[in-house]
């Protein structure tokens, strides 16, 4: 383990931004969003930022390639940039998590390989959490808010930053950064995990269980009487699935430029009445089939196809901004069932 | 704090149910936390009595829910708050629901709190909020009890209400309020008075964060069509991709112009908006010319009302007029 002064952390992102494109989560009037580092950016406080870190590597929309239409002949141009090496820093362990999840859909085969040379080019550091808030509930999934996961981990206390590598990656940025880093015991560390993990304790959350739900669980959940409940009152808006660092549906379309078309891919939302449309039409005609879609995707469907990995990493971004205040910690406590008390 | 209690509301329920007035009930659901409810419709005493809700908390307006509920079996009872009553009348002008199969009961309000005020003003973490007298006693994880005013942590909207008065209902509870001479186009002011590059910069800065979620557009209760023209793939148009900076600006500009006349002021749209953008100044904006060119209108002030840009009257200002005096205002 290696630290710095917090006042010598500027130069630890001068050193970083040296060799790749730097981003780190930047306060803002309406929340904290991740901004590109330059000279006197200031690295927000804020237990997290409005979006979450996935448009890094699965960006909201993007351009997959062109069809150049030409007399008779059609050219298909490739739309991929060539992609730098790039830095996100300051992770929240929730976050973290939900890079897993995307890369269980996207690096599995067929391969994604647009969102491979992302990932192939970026690096995660992580900042451990000291101060979680009422609508956390990371630990329902067993992340550790105190101990974040990501190619280089990080502790930030009063006096100091601290870091560990836990990858290649990892370790090449420690390297990079040894010259303005010491060596440390992990001391300080194990004093702010301890503190963390009582406060996570007490979190108006911490009983949330994922009992209930998990492979297996289609049969049992969906005729469940209380969808009509709780999607009674969904906008149909996309907030839940826009805001959510695992949400990973997209759709592609064609834009007619004139001289052909550029074929683009943008986030979708299972909450829109055109989700998954096909040539017959629509396969979920009511609000409440969306709405049953979202949950039992990231409570049923996605563990059963991933060794029992739950698709939410309870980072409560969704409990904050669903104008309605439905969400999956409701549909949980109705459908799912508390842990023994 | 309100004036009118959940306790008084619940009791009034009850009641309609009993007597048969209605067969369900549209209030706000308790949540998991003090501050989270959630629309929901009531059609069990047990249920209302448990988890039946109203305080500073209740922001959401129930108008547009009319729409879906009366096409159900039987009568439905909706609380309405003053703002709310207004999108009432609103959707009845437009022909949106049946007013035979709603009983509405009017509430006063005192204004709603924006619970992103109370966590700058309280700190992280905030495990309970109780309403007390005019204050609100917000007990988090990491500081002492915080008492705040409420006046500190209104809503946007409610700082700058129009109207305390319920324009719609079978029956009231409390007593009605007034229409205020209210500060609500102070901003658009600030906004007119800017340079045409300070407006566009503005408004660039406050739409480029939009994620394209639609919140806006789907709790706003003059957005009714049954199929939006951003919901059609076949208009040309994305419902869902911020494709450029243009095409989310040209998404609200068209909303606003869409709802131009019809748009209350009720301001659900900046209340929802994950982004904090501050999207009623658009309406308010139409809703200033509207008063300047036409005469003071209020969309929802009463039912069956012509607003001026459906209306024709001799006396109408002249298109040409209109962006002259548009001009001279911004000179």
């Amino acid at each position: 383990m290696r630290k710095c002064s917090i006042q010598a952390l500027d130069t630890v992102f001068e050193t970083i931004a040296e060799a790749a494109v730097l981003y780190l989560p930047v306060d803002g009037d309406n929340g904290a969003s991740y901004k590109k580092w330059e000279k006197g950016t200031v690295m927000s406080n804020a237990l997290n930022t409005v979006r979450s870190p996935k448009d890094f590597f699965f960006p909201q929309s993007e351009n997959l390639m062109e069809f150049r239409t030409s007399g008779k002949t059609i050219e298909v141009i490739d739309k991929r940039e060539e992609k730098e090496d790039f830095v996100v820093f300051g992770v929240r362990a929730c976050d973290v998590k939900s890079f897993d999840i995307l890369d269980r859909v996207f690096l599995n085969e067929p391969c994604d390989s647009y969102y491979a040379d992302r990932r192939e080019h970026g690096t995660i550091v992580s900042m451990a959490c000291t101060r979680p808030v009422e609508t956390c509930f990371c630990q329902t999934f067993g992340i550790d808010a105190s101990n974040p996961a990501g190619d280089l981990s990080c502790w930030k206390t009063e006096t100091d930053v601290y870091f560990q590598a836990n990858t290649e990656k990892g370790e090449k940025l420690l390297a990079a950064i040894a010259g303005v880093t010491e060596e440390s015991d992990d001391t300080a560390v194990k004093a702010q995990q301890e503190k963390t993990r009582e406060i996570m304790k007490k979190l108006p959350l911490a009983d949330l269980t994922t009992e209930g739900f998990g492979a297996g669980k289609t049969a049992e959940l969906f005729n469940a009487p209380e969808w009509k409940e709780l999607s009674q009152s969904c906008l149909g808006c996309g907030t839940c699935t826009f805001v959510c660092p695992t949400c990973q549906c997209y759709d592609i379309k064609d834009f007619k430029t004139g001289k052909g078309v550029i074929r683009f891919r943008c986030w979708d939302s299972c909450m829109y009445s055109d989700f998954t449309k096909m040539a017959h039409g629509n396969p979920r005609l009511s609000q409440l089939e969306r709405f049953r879609q979202r949950f039992m995707h990231k409570l049923v469907y996605y563990p059963e196809n991933n060794d029992g990995v739950y698709s939410c990493v309870g980072c409560g971004r969704c409990l904050a901004k669903c104008p309605i205040s439905m969400n999956i910690v409701k549909v949980m406590r109705t459908i799912g069932g508390k842990a023994d008390e | 704090m309100q004036k009118v209690t959940g306790e008084l509301l619940i009791n009034k329920a009850l009641e309609l149910l009993d007597n048969g007035t209605v067969n369900r009930v549209l209030g706000w659901k308790r949540g998991e936390f003090a501050y989270d409810m959630t629309p929901a419709v009531f059609a069990d005493a047990e249920e209302l009595k448990n988890n039946f809700v109203f305080n500073d908390f209740c922001g959401a307006n129930f108008s547009k829910y009319l729409i879906a509920e009366t096409r159900k079996e039987g009568k439905v009872l909706v609380f309405l708050k003053p703002c709310d009553s207004y999108s009432f009348n609103q959707l009845l002008t437009e022909h949106r629901f049946d007013r035979e199969k709603v009983y509405a009961v009017g509430i006063p309000c005192e204004g709603m709190v924006d619970i992103s005020k109370v966590k700058k003003a309280a700190g992280d973490g905030i495990l309970d909020i109780v309403c007390e007298n005019d204050g609100l006693v917000v007990k988090t994880l990491y500081d002492t009890d915080k008492v705040i005013d409420c006046k500190e942590v209104l809503a946007e909207r409610c700082v700058s209400c129009k109207s305390r008065k319920c324009v719609a209902y079978d029956e009231l509870l409390g007593e009605n309020g007034d229409v205020l001479d209210s500060s609500r186009f102070d901003e658009v002011e600030k906004l007119e008075k800017m340079t045409e590059d300070e407006r566009y910069a503005f408004w660039q800065n406050e739409l480029s964060r939009c994620i394209r979620c639609n919140a806006c557009r789907d709790v706003c209760p003059a957005c009714t069509c049954e199929k939006c023209v951003f919901d059609n793939p076949d208009s040309g148009v994305e419902n869902k991709a911020v494709s450029d900076s243009f095409e989310e600006k040209m998404f609200h500009i068209i909303r606003a112009f869409h709802v131009a006349g019809r748009c209350t002021d009720c301001g659900e749209c900046s209340r929802v908006c994950p982004q904090h953008i501050p999207l009623h100044l658009l309406n308010r904006k139409f809703i200033k010319d509207i008063n300047e060119f036409y005469g003071d209108y209020q969309a929802g002030a009463e039912v069956g009302s012509r607003a001026p840009l459906v209306n024709y009257t001799v006396d109408d200002l002249e298109p040409s007029e209109a962006v002259q005096k548009g001009d001279a205002d911004n000179a």
